[in-house]
């Protein structure tokens, strides 16, 4: 379960201690945008030290390695792939022989390593427009990629309009990202909210992104971590109509009906299998009590 | 009709109160580190040749820093507080003093003067505003500090009383707080403190986000604990994350419509806030942390002033802190018996005290103790805490960023928390967590001359703090 | 393997982390200054050691201003300073 991912600057030991206490299910460490030109050998080195040494249990570890038209990527993935990291995440991928480039060389680390082949997976970050026109060949491009990430930042200077609260300039590259995701059979991520003080906009614009079809949202700042993880928590009221439809079922079952309908409204498939992964989702994340005994 | 008790200047108020050598004076500390009045008291006695002082002051603070030189002349050889500073502590450490620093508690200082187990000749009262006879207050004036609770047990029991203004009113002042039966003497002066050192403008809460993730749980851990309902009562320290927990527990009071009914303690803006917008009836202050405070206990009868006794003094038949719910307090070491040290810093250095600490964690239902699991590599549990300042016994619960250890003779608030989804783990589990990240810390060493004992709020003696 | 070459430093004084600055000398020189020095002296001076030994550096001065950083920030910016000072400027 996947909700938050909270980005950790790679250079800055007094946030990367504490990064698996900030409530975030997976944690971006982050040696691109966050470190300095002549401080990127010296995050590679932290970053590594520190999940060797403090494991992150019960985090996911992504990398945000620098981007395939820097001198730095391949030293990145140097450092990083002998770690295991669940993921790595590419920076301004735009195409889907960007994802390859960096899928071929992991491959050649993992060979090297001795790694079983597509251990290491990735999860594109998409900022630009060429990128969000090729999302879903980029979502595609290999059996590495778990998901896409849109950054909206970038994306947004790259359209040449200002990024604003609401969001609405990015709402064309969200339904994008997210359908080309979708087709692909992978997860998508949202765009981090960028005014750490404004915690009632954080959960518009995650509230936002949910309604778009996004798995989850990236945070840059600690203070949004509790907001994305609520938003993106099955709520109360998803978790008990989902036990009302696999009740409903289960009683059309016993008495051999074939159509079943819950509140004035058709039961079909997709309904149902709504209903399993809210359930599956509230049970990882310990929601919804003992309703399962009942 | 009494004469006016307006004395030119504090010597002659020292003469006539015939003050000599080896005899206590006693301050109270609510002009905090804008405080003048105790230094110019110490440089005014030394100057007349009184040597042999002992010093009972409620608290001590980096502005007193002279007062190491008039150890070192001999004017003081005793001392007595419930809270030192670091920049004087750490010359305490040193063992500057041939007599051990007495250390009591906020409730302590007052059950012990009043019974006489630590008598006054005489106190000197800094008083934001005074009229003539000595009926004065804290919250007015240009040096308003808002609350005087701590000055009451020096100016009802000490065997004379000087009031010491810079704000000097027409008789009879009308909102006193002390009143004029105790007070032998006025002292007009220029000054009695700077006005920055007393109040903070705001106090912030932190942006820290392992003490915003701490804040969270603590709110949690009360809203779990059963005693959040109508009726309920808190305090909480103006630390910053003490504060940020307060917020949180705002949040949640307001969301479920409690209506406490007071908050307790050193007052900040944050209480002031939770009383107006209807988390508490009353706001019971002993002590003003920023401007907002005072200028609420001076405006707002809901808001009352109380006396250090009223607070926590464990000789009164009853005091505040016996009906108290909740206390959040911090910590400098915790031990796995939940012994807490807030005396001494990592090195063994003398840098705080109780101050309420220890009352508040024996009155409070719930006192939870709340502090990152590390601080500059040095994990908050111990084996053994430096220094026992707060007996175990008394303290309900830990709260860390990566854990909530509950005191083992509180089997249902754990299992409160537990249903509650809260990280309840044993105290040893934080211990062990927090050495897998620093490393097992060498023993501090330490000398073998006490250069302070601490005295638990009965009296009785607690733990002895050694030369460093 | 080889030796250090020029006199170089990695790390911060920000709390949490620690500032090492190295250069080359015949033999081993270690001077640190930890605000934990009681506490955790020894087993810095031993990381330290240890991460000298890994990267085959028997001739350094190494000079640490320790803000509380943890073992793996220790040995991380000591690995840092060593490899810039065996690259040429």
């Amino acid at each position: 379960m996947r909700r938050s991912m909270l980005f950790l600057p790679g250079n800055t030991p007094n946030i990367l201690i504490n990064g698996d206490a900030l409530g975030a299910d997976a944690l971006i460490f982050d040696l691109e945008d966050a470190v300095s030109p002549d401080e990127k050998d010296a995050a590679r080195v932290l970053v590594r030290s520190a999940i060797k040494a403090l494991g992150y249990r019960g985090c996911e570890i992504i990398v945000r390695i620098n981007g395939i038209d820097t001198p730095y990527w391949q030293d990145d993935l140097r450092e990083m792939i002998p770690l295991r990291p669940s993921l790595i995440m590419p920076p301004k991928t735009s195409c889907a022989q960007d994802v390859r480039t960096v899928d071929e060389f992991i491959g050649r680390l993992e060979g090297e390593l001795g790694f079983e082949a597509g251990t290491v997976r990735l999860i594109p970050l998409i900022e630009t427009a060429l990128g969000v026109e090729n999302a879903y060949e980029i979502a595609s491009a290999s059996g590495r990629v778990a998901a896409i990430f849109l950054g909206g930042e970038d994306l947004t200077a790259d359209l040449r309009c200002k990024r604003t609260r609401e969001g609405a300039e990015i709402a064309y590259a969200r339904s994008r990202m997210v359908v080309a995701a979708r087709a692909a059979g992978v997860d998508v991520y949202d765009t981090p909210f960028t005014d750490v003080n404004d915690d009632e906009g954080l959960v518009l614009d995650a509230q936002t992104a949910k309604s778009f079809g996004f798995t989850g949202k990236a945070a840059i700042s600690p203070r949004h971590v509790p907001g994305i993880n609520e938003v993106f928590s099955p709520s109360m009221a998803e978790i008990d109509y989902a036990y009302e439809v696999l009740e409903a079922i289960r009683l059309a079952k016993e008495q051999g009906r074939g159509a079943v309908a819950l509140r004035g409204k058709m039961i079909d498939a997709p309904i149902v299998a709504r209903a399993r992964q809210t359930i599956e989702a509230a049970e990882q994340l310990g929601l919804g009590g003992n309703r399962h005994e009942k | 009709m009494k004469n006016d008790k307006l004395t030119p200047s504090i010597a002659e108020a020292v003469r006539q109160c015939g003050l000599r050598d080896g005899m206590t004076i006693s301050f109270h500390h609510h002009l905090r580190n804008g405080d003048y009045v105790l230094n110019m008291v110490l440089d005014t006695v030394a100057g007349m040749g009184i040597r042999g002082l002992t010093v009972n002051a409620s608290s001590l603070f980096d502005t007193h820093m002279p007062i190491v030189d008039h150890i070192k002349n001999g004017v003081v050889t005793g001392l007595e507080a419930d809270y030192i500073s670091g920049g004087v502590g750490a010359h305490i450490s040193r063992g500057i003093l041939k007599k051990p620093v007495i250390f009591r508690s906020h409730g302590g200082r007052p059950y012990d003067i009043e019974r006489g187990a630590s008598p006054v000749d005489v106190a000197f009262i800094a008083a934001p505003t005074s009229d003539p006879m000595g009926n004065c207050t804290g919250k007015t004036g240009p040096s308003a500090c808002g609350s005087l609770g701590y000055a009451f047990p020096d100016a009802l029991y000490a065997k004379k009383v000087v009031v010491i203004t810079d704000n000097l009113v027409p008789y009879p002042l009308q909102d006193w707080s002390i009143d004029e039966t105790h007070v032998d003497c006025v002292v007009k002066v220029d000054q009695i403190g700077d006005p920055s050192g007393i109040v903070s403008g705001t106090t912030k809460i932190t942006r820290d986000p392992v003490g915003l993730v701490m804040a969270d749980t603590a709110a949690k851990v009360i809203a779990a604990s059963g005693l959040l309902k109508d009726g309920f009562s808190f305090q909480t320290g103006a630390g910053g994350a003490s504060l940020a927990a307060a917020k949180y527990l705002k949040d949640i009071m307001l969301r479920e419509r409690i209506c406490g009914s007071f908050g307790l303690g050193g007052i900040t803006g944050y209480m002031v806030d939770m009383l107006n917008e209807g988390c508490f009836e009353t706001l019971l202050d002993v002590q003003c942390f920023d401007l907002k405070a005072v200028e609420s206990i001076r405006t707002n009868p809901r808001h009352r002033e109380i006396s250090a006794m009223h607070y926590a003094s464990p000789g009164a038949r009853s005091a505040v802190v016996d009906s108290l719910d909740v206390v959040i307090l911090g910590a400098t070491e915790i031990d796995l018996d939940f012994n807490v040290n807030v005396h001494t810093d990592s090195q063994g250095r003398i840098m705080g005290g109780s101050g309420g600490h220890s009352d508040t964690a024996a009155g409070a239902k719930l006192a939870m103790i709340i502090a990152p699991l590390s601080r500059a590599r040095l994990p908050i549990v111990m084996e053994h805490v430096t220094c026992v300042s707060t007996p175990g016994e008394t303290v309900d619960v830990l709260v860390t960023q990566k854990g909530v250890a509950v005191n083992p003779r509180q089997k249902e608030l754990a299992q409160r928390l537990r249903d509650a989804g809260l990280p309840v783990c044993g105290i040893d589990e934080l211990k062990a967590r927090a050495e897998a990240m620093t490393g097992v810390p060498q023993p501090i060493a330490r000398g073998d001359r006490p250069v302070a004992e601490v005295l638990y709020r009965d009296g009785s003696h607690l733990d002895t703090i050694y030369n460093v | 393997m080889s030796s250090l070459v020029r006199k170089s430093a990695a790390g911060t004084m920000e709390s949490s982390d620690v500032f090492v600055e190295i250069e080359p000398a015949d033999g081993l020189e270690i001077e640190i200054e930890s605000v934990v020095q009681q506490q955790f002296g020894q087993a810095i001076e031993q990381a330290v050691r240890d991460v000298l030994c890994g990267q085959g550096v028997t001739g350094a001065r190494v000079r640490l201003t320790d803000r509380g950083a943890l073992e793996c920030v220790i040995r991380a910016r000591v690995e840092t300073a060593v490899r810039r000072g065996k690259e040429s400027a």
